[in-house]
């Protein structure tokens, strides 16, 4: 493999992701901002302040975690899904498939815009955050370490999405029946300490909750998991996502006849 | 000598085959080979096979068996060498509309590893000779036909390559446009560029090819240099203007002739006769000729003839 010629590639790639996302701002920085502000208004701000405290914090602090990663995941995913499936739908995928770059460089320019949109879009959602709690970083690197990986097994999902959708309806499913509930079941908005025994086991078998705990953890210094667990999980969904998505397109699924 | 072919092919074939999972045989095991050169034409009808070939060299098609060598390079072992010899205009627009002109072809540049300078230098050097550099800011959703398909061919040059696959790259263009681009691609295989094109206009692929391959069926059935495959045209038909107006067609020995119109003659002759030889029987006649044209693009009747058949003419012309 041209290591230099992929380093190019996808360094190419990288910036033609982030043109699209500042192209299309409206529809890619401003939605998650507006929903995560309602969030906090309704959430934090008119019920939280009846709720009060969770596990010894403010609600509003409590949650505030939880909906910065609600935010990078879902827009991780989001950015990879349809930029791909966009590529493929319009055929200029065309262009990186007829190109000598790599596979693999297809698959890393791809997630490293998505793990990008997921950033922008969290640092947002703190400054939004800011507005109404005040957060302090408990473990910076820790915090950075967790979003990062959390982001980019979200953009590794993402891009198996892309993979096998042939429709546009067909990259809306998982988000919808998939993502979305699990993040809600995710320990976003409350304390898995507050189910009965059966429930907390079964939130356990949720890879949101360790993404959404551990990230707690990182800023708040309180988690309900083990970060090592969240750590071991993270690191061999990343491996075996990314593995898969290899496989998909050495194989040609869904992108070539 | 099979490592001395394999030099001088730009691109070797090999009982190449593609079933696809519907069960169509697209390509029942082809073998051509391209010169390093050469201007070399793939025709075919629709469904023919041709865009299958070119995608399978192109990787946008998994082959089902068969060999495919770019300039030496194996894309089953050598994919990364062989892709980068190679530059595809696809018959279908695949440009990203929304993106600006100058940045899908930058794009390009960066997906070949052509980075900084010499990308933006290679953007501008295409883009100005597509006359596209004006529109460099421009989404190309707001290009016309004919620049989206000139936009594509600067995209597929702007790495360099050695090998140019043109797929119907002026359907729907204008015949200025098109002769502006016959004339870029001239020069530019002139220049060394070995080019593949196929096409549906054929008196485009007389112009410009020297060689000629006919598929019809996922299968050749005609592959040589195409002077030679026009020879064996052995009839053709001249529509000739003449000053007078007759009231019958004149009888020529060893031409038929037909009066089609008041004052337009049209006359078929075989290999045995020349130009010069009707022109001294029309003349022996006192018959004066204004124009002459050919009724029917010699390649074209060839390639009706060919595919209608399935075998080479063999032109007999009775006398009239």
């Amino acid at each position: 493999m041209n290591v230099a010629l992929n380093a190019v590639a996808i360094k190419t790639l990288i910036r033609k992701e982030m043109i699209r996302v500042m192209r299309i701002w409206v529809q890619t920085i401003v939605p998650p901002a507006i929903t995560m502000t309602l969030y906090f208004i309704i959430f934090g701000n008119l019920i939280g302040r009846r709720i009060g405290t969770m596990d010894g914090f403010d609600y509003m602090q409590y949650i505030a975690p939880g909906l910065i990663m609600m935010s990078v995941i879902t827009n991780s995913y989001g950015n990879v899904v349809s930029s791909f499936f966009g590529a493929k739908f319009g055929r200029h995928l065309e262009e990186m498939l007829v190109s000598p770059m790599s596979n693999s460089a297809i698959i890393i320019g791809h997630i490293a815009g998505g793990v990008l949109r997921g950033l922008m879009v969290g640092a947002l959602v703190t400054v939004i955050a800011l507005f109404f709690t005040r957060l302090r970083v408990e473990h910076p690197l820790m915090t950075i370490s967790i979003v990062l990986l959390s982001s980019t097994v979200f953009a590794l999902a993402g891009f198996i999405n892309a993979i096998f959708a042939k429709k546009f309806d067909d990259i809306s499913i998982i988000p919808t029946f998939v993502l979305t509930p699990l993040t809600y079941l995710g320990g976003v908005f409350y304390s898995i300490s507050l189910l009965p025994e059966f429930w907390q086991a079964a939130s356990k078998a949720n890879p949101i909750l360790y993404m959404v705990n551990a990230f707690r953890y990182g800023i708040l210094g309180r988690s309900d998991i083990s970060i090592g667990h969240a750590y071991i999980i993270l690191i061999a969904f990343v491996a075996l996502l990314f593995s898969a998505c290899l496989y998909l397109m050495n194989r040609g699924v869904g992108i070539r006849e | 000598m099979v490592t001395i072919r394999r030099l001088m092919d730009a691109l070797s074939i090999r009982n190449l085959r593609k079933t696809y999972a519907n069960g169509n045989e697209a390509l029942k095991g082809i073998n051509f080979n391209v010169a390093v050169g050469d201007f070399y034409a793939l025709l075919g009808p629709n469904g023919a096979g041709k865009t299958t070939a070119i995608g399978i060299i192109s990787s946008l098609v998994n082959k089902t068996a068969g060999e495919v060598e770019v300039f030496g390079h194996n894309i089953d072992r050598e994919l990364e060498a062989a892709k980068q010899c190679i530059g595809l205009v696809p018959q279908e627009l695949n440009i990203n509309q929304w993106e600006k002109v100058g940045n899908i072809v930058l794009t390009q540049a960066g997906y070949y590893g052509l980075s900084g300078r010499l990308a933006q230098e290679r953007t501008e050097k295409y883009l100005r000779a597509l006359r596209l550099w004006d529109r460099r800011n421009d989404i190309a959703r707001s290009l016309s036909g004919g620049m989206k398909r000139r936009l594509m061919i600067a995209r597929a040059l702007v790495h360099e390559p050695r090998l140019l696959i043109l797929d119907e790259p002026t359907a729907g263009v204008d015949i200025e446009i098109r002769r502006s681009m016959w004339n870029y691609l001239r020069d530019i295989n002139a220049a060394g560029t070995t080019i593949i094109l196929t096409t549906h206009y054929l008196e485009e692929a007389e112009s410009l090819c020297r060689h000629v391959a006919i598929i019809d069926e996922g299968e050749i059935i005609e592959d040589a240099p195409m002077s030679r495959v026009l020879r064996k045209l052995q009839r053709e038909v001249f529509v000739l203007s003449l000053a007078d107006e007759p009231d019958r067609a004149p009888e020529l020995e060893g031409f038929r002739t037909e009066l089609v119109d008041s004052g337009e003659l049209e006359v078929e002759m075989g290999p045995a006769h020349t130009l010069n030889d009707l022109f001294q029987a029309l003349d022996a006649r006192g018959i004066e000729v204004v124009s002459l044209r050919n009724k029917a693009n010699r390649l074209e009747e060839l390639f009706m003839r060919l595919v209608e058949n399935k075998q080479p003419p063999t032109g007999e012309v009775e006398n009239a």
